[in-house]
């Protein structure tokens, strides 16, 4: 479904991604994590095209990504995404916000596109916020909202940029509760998370990050059992302390 | 000190001061805020564009509109005007165009301008995840400013491109140059007929001062009123 292929990314002089290959394949849930600046966050929006890369290729359900000739907005409309910091928008209602890019994107018709909002909000467990804004809410819910909008859309793969990291304590776990049922779901979906427990409970594989390579790509029971490399030993290590 | 003063005289003229006058000042001050809007905006995405051919002239064109004094602009404009037209349709004598049209391209022209840079930091105050989340769902650039970045644009700048329409409206009154009956150019016009100077000019700017007071309220009121909730 989402193939990487040798890709390299720099900021003028600064190497960000070096040489990183990794696939994940149809209803397949892959989980990359690391360090903070590792370069997680920069590759998974290689993946959409929100951020362009120099060397190498990524393909999405055969489509090539950094390719002039491709239509991004139409790739784009394919795979869902969401954010660390949710970016609901915040001057319309939660309603409109899943109902928007149905419309405006898909040519979905308006009372089509409000019966599958419902259906979506419900399965997030918000169907009595569907008139807020989203300022109106908090950020767990906010969050749930994001991801039943990228839903809507009904796409063909998810990507999930720290979704959790924007949050309090208290509000993680029903965020994650709505993506493991995701996950749980056959979804094909990417994370970038520092949510072992998360990745545990429903990554079919861990790739791990440092300084914008990828060190480890293994099956997650593997990977949690003995990883190879001494970087994801200490970076586990760390992470799992308590 | 008033007894040598007739006020009666402000009475009498009050038809030909509002309905010739005043309708001629808030049409104009209306039209050019609504044109000034819409190419400011135009000008502010180009600025903004990131591509030179387009971003280029646009900041030339604020900073010339920007240091040149409106009344030169107004008076160019309507000696001007005619020889362009003339020039481009080929025609064989100077195309009259009237003072309000002339007035008109003027306030548009030039209040474009200032409102460019209004919008441009209207649209640098919106978070850049934000535009992020709008391709996401696979809107082009036109749905992504159009549906997401202006309208939140627009709205947290409204107290400012209203204020700004207020000086519109105050800087409207420089049209009186052209001899045009504007609110301004009526009070003008009646106080030279009648040699009421003081107290037409006193009536013009109490006017004045209480449109853009009682406007500039407003817009306080408005401001907390339309405010998204973050």
């Amino acid at each position: 479904m989402i193939t990487l292929e040798h890709v390299s990314k720099w900021y003028q002089s600064f190497q960000v991604l070096k040489d990183c290959s990794t696939e994940v394949a149809k209803g397949e849930v892959v989980v990359v994590c690391g360090p903070s600046g590792s370069g997680k966050s920069t590759l998974i929006k290689c993946v959409n095209g929100l951020e362009p890369f120099q060397e190498g290729s990524i393909s999405v359900a055969d489509v090539a990504v950094g390719d002039r000739k491709t239509d991004l907005p139409k790739l784009r409309a394919r795979i869902g995404m969401v954010f660390q910091h949710f970016e609901l928008f915040p001057h319309l209602t939660v309603m409109a916000n899943l109902v928007l890019a149905q419309v405006k994107v898909l040519g979905r018709g308006r009372a089509e596109s409000e019966q599958r909002g419902m259906k979506l909000l419900e399965r997030v467990g918000l169907r009595e916020h569907a008139a807020k804004f989203p300022g109106q809410l908090s950020g767990g819910q906010q969050q749930r909202v994001a991801i039943a909008r990228a839903l809507a859309m009904d796409p063909i793969a998810m990507l999930f940029d720290e979704p959790t990291s924007a949050l309090d304590p208290e509000m993680i776990n029903e965020v994650l509760d709505v993506m493991v049922a995701l996950a749980r779901d056959g979804m094909t979906m990417m994370v970038v998370t520092h949510e072992m427990g998360f990745a545990r409970k429903v990554a079919h594989r861990v790739v791990f990050m440092d300084e914008g390579r990828i060190v480890e790509d293994a099956p997650t029971a593997e990977f949690f059992q003995k990883p190879r490399s001494e970087r994801a030993q200490t970076f586990l290590s760390k992470i799992l302390q308590h | 000190m008033f007894s040598n003063f007739d006020f009666d005289v402000i009475i009498r003229s009050l038809p030909y001061l509002f309905y010739d006058g005043m309708t001629f000042t808030l049409t104009l001050t209306a039209l050019a805020t609504a044109g000034g809007v819409v190419w400011g905006t135009l000008l502010a995405l180009m600025r903004l564009s990131g591509m030179p051919p387009l971003s280029l002239p646009a900041a030339g064109y604020v900073n010339l509109m920007r240091s040149v004094p409106l009344v030169l602009m107004i008076f160019w404009f309507y000696f001007l005007v005619p020889f362009i037209g003339q020039w481009v349709t080929g025609a064989s004598r100077p195309i009259q165009v009237g003072a309000f049209a002339s007035s008109l391209v003027t306030f548009t022209l030039f209040e474009a301008a200032y409102f460019c840079e209004i919008m441009r930091a209207g649209i640098q105050s919106i978070p850049r995840g934000q535009v992020a989340a709008a391709q996401a769902l696979g809107m082009n650039y036109v749905q992504t400013m159009g549906y997401i970045v202006l309208p939140q644009a627009f709205r947290n700048m409204l107290p400012v491109l209203l204020t700004q329409t207020i000086i519109l409206f105050q800087d409207t009154s420089l049209v009186y140059v052209l001899s045009i009956t504007d609110f301004l150019g009526a009070a003008s016009k009646v106080a030279q007929r009648d040699g009421r100077l003081v107290e037409m000019y006193l009536f013009a700017a109490l006017v004045y001062f209480i449109i853009s007071f009682a406007a500039s309220l407003l817009v306080r009121r408005l401001q907390s009123r339309i405010a998204i909730i973050r």
